[in-house]
């Protein structure tokens, strides 16, 4: 269903991600770790348009995705976080919900400024589409605040209820667990597990957290300066010497 | 119906005051500013747009202006008036009761178009340099209009007074008070629409975070391109309602100091607020012409009182609120819901 072959990139004479692979059915959840500065953000950045790759290839079902403008990868199925929140912070929770709909809104302008029907019934739609998407995920409370206002955790909770609202197939978490406390990352823990089997979702997380990573997924690649070190079930990467090494560093003897 | 009171407020007040143009009630002078109220209402609600909701600083606004006056005023000349460089007029006066209108419109178009110089710009560049862009666009704008002889270059343009004459000869109403009511409501209505749909909410997206806008689905470079047209264009219909109220138009009445002027119209109102845009503008055009007789001293008051303002209330005296979220029982009488009217 998804599928990155050879994908490189290089910042001047840095090289960022290089040769980068990776092919999924539809309904995984795989994770991808590795230290600071490994690549891994800079992969999620080349999936979604942000930086067009040097090299390599990105489909989802079978469509290109290299080379096209964000909202157009949105509008095909790939829908993402941020490390840090980038909601819009000075808008409503129920409005950072609906503009997420603009891919696909059904009337232009002109029906805008006359207020067409047909206005009037895909407004309704979205309004509805993001009502219920609150309600789900318990953000109801929030509707009307500002989601600068709201404590940190429910802001992670209304970013990925953004992407949510964008009807991803694949959706791209990146460090969803970052400044959350344990009982928060336990909760996260649950949520995307419920996500997946509610929106019968493909998900990719970047993770810095070893254990949640651990707990969640169970496809891991590991990244160290932007070449996959090691990949495979979690249990094949925690004992990897690799791994260890790249995390921990090398002991000299 | 009774939802939309708005338009029962707004008719009798406009209907009131075209009657009592008409009657003769109200004195040209007061008809004069109460014309240059709609303008300016037109002007500061549409740069509110781009400042405000879009988060861009837009500093050329009278640059668009000066494009939708010059190109209504030329229509309007040329169709409808036996003047020196367009010879006999093409209809008979009596047809520009008809066709004004969509000579408005034609310049508003025109001024839609020349939006497009700071609209591309704009999907590479934004914050300061963009307002670079925009203060050149306005230049190019005035120094084009200042070079092209036949339309009078820097010695201006006239001839209008005789269009809006053929008008009244016709049929003997306060036409121009007329077609600027319209226009004003007509202006508040669409930005009004615009502004509380997802579509058009997307530019506040863009003031947020762009790039978070763009990767969640809303098409930047198209939406920003909308927005720019259509708050130029807007700037235009003004243009060209200010040229006929005047009867007299010359590139000098376009420049850096009529786009401040507009823009400090939008930062008193408060950024984002629609209503703040409509209330200073009135509050600043009666201020102005109050302190007339002060001359001189009128541009040290008025900066002053932006100087004030920057002080103690940066955001503007609505920051980015309505009316309506100030004093709520407004909304019984208004109807409106909340911020996400829909």
């Amino acid at each position: 269903m998804f599928d990155v072959q050879g994908l490189t990139h290089f910042f001047g004479g840095l090289k960022a991600v290089a040769d980068f692979n990776l092919r999924l059915k539809g309904g995984e959840l795989v994770g991808l770790i590795g230290p600071n500065g490994a690549g891994k953000s800079t992969i999620f950045n080349l999936i979604c348009g942000l930086y067009n790759p040097l090299e390599g290839r990105i489909e989802i079902e079978g469509k290109n995705l290299r080379g096209l403008r964000p909202h157009q990868i949105t509008a095909r199925g790939v829908a993402r976080t941020f490390q840090n929140i980038r909601l819009w912070p000075n808008l409503t929770v129920l409005d950072n919900l609906r503009i997420a709909r603009h891919y696909k809104l059904g009337y232009g302008l002109l029906d805008t400024l006359l207020k067409t029907p047909r206005l009037s019934r895909a407004e309704g739609d979205i309004k509805e589409t993001a009502l219920e998407m609150q309600r789900i995920l318990g953000l109801e409370k929030y509707s009307q605040e500002q989601v600068r206002n709201l404590p940190y955790g429910v802001q992670r909770k209304v970013e990925i209820a953004r992407a949510l609202m964008t009807r991803p197939k694949l959706l791209l978490l990146d460090e969803p667990a970052a400044g959350m406390n344990l009982q928060e990352k336990d909760e996260l823990i649950d949520l995307i597990r419920w996500i997946r089997k509610e929106f019968q979702l493909t998900i990719w997380i970047i993770e810095h957290e070893m254990r949640l990573v651990m707990t969640l997924c169970e496809f891991i690649q590991v990244l160290d300066f932007g070449e996959v070190i090691a990949q495979g079930k979690p249990e094949e990467i925690q004992n990897n010497p690799q791994v260890i090494e790249a995390y921990l560093g090398k002991e000299d003897m | 119906m009774m939802r939309r009171p708005l338009i029962f407020l707004g008719t009798p007040l406009f209907l009131l005051i075209i009657g009592l143009s008409w009657s003769g009630w109200l004195d040209s002078y007061t008809q004069l500013i109460l014309l240059f109220i709609g303008v300016n209402i037109i002007l500061s609600s549409s740069l509110n747009l781009i400042n405000g909701n879009m988060g861009e600083f837009s500093c050329g606004h009278a640059g668009f202006m000066a494009v939708g006056a010059y190109v209504t005023s030329l229509l309007s000349v040329w169709f409808f008036t036996d003047s020196s460089p367009f010879g006999p007029n093409l209809f008979s006066p009596q047809w520009a009761v008809f066709l004004f209108p969509f000579l408005l419109v034609i310049g508003g178009l025109a001024a839609a178009l020349a939006g497009l110089m700071v609209a591309i710009p704009s999907f590479r560049t934004r914050g300061d340099y963009l307002a670079i862009i925009t203060l050149a666009t306005s230049y190019i704008i005035k120094s084009a209009i200042e070079n092209i002889q036949i339309i009078g270059g820097a010695r201006g343009f006239m001839g209008m007074k005789r269009v809006i004459n053929g008008m009244e000869e016709f049929v003997n109403v306060p036409w121009m008070m007329i077609w600027t009511c319209i226009s004003v409501a007509l202006t508040l209505m669409m930005i009004q629409r615009f502004i509380t749909s997802t579509y058009g909410k997307g530019i506040m997206a863009i003031r947020e975070d762009e790039i978070s806008a763009e990767i969640m689905g809303v098409n930047t470079q198209k939406i920003k391109m909308v927005a720019f047209m259509f708050s130029s264009g807007l700037a235009g219909i003004a243009g060209g309602l200010f040229a006929h109220i005047l009867g007299y138009i010359n590139p000098g009445s376009f420049t850096i100091l009529k786009s401040t002027e507009v823009m400090v119209m939008v930062y008193l109102g408060g950024m984002g607020s629609l209503s703040g845009s409509v209330l200073s503008a009135v509050f600043l055009t009666v201020i102005l012409e109050l302190l007339r007789p002060l001359q001189v001293l009128k541009w040290v008051i008025v900066p002053l009182l932006l100087f004030l303002l920057m002080l103690f209330r940066p955001e503007g005296l609505l920051g980015h609120r309505e009316l309506t979220d100030v004093f709520p029982g407004l909304r019984r009488l208004v109807g409106r819901r909340e911020k996400d009217s829909d």
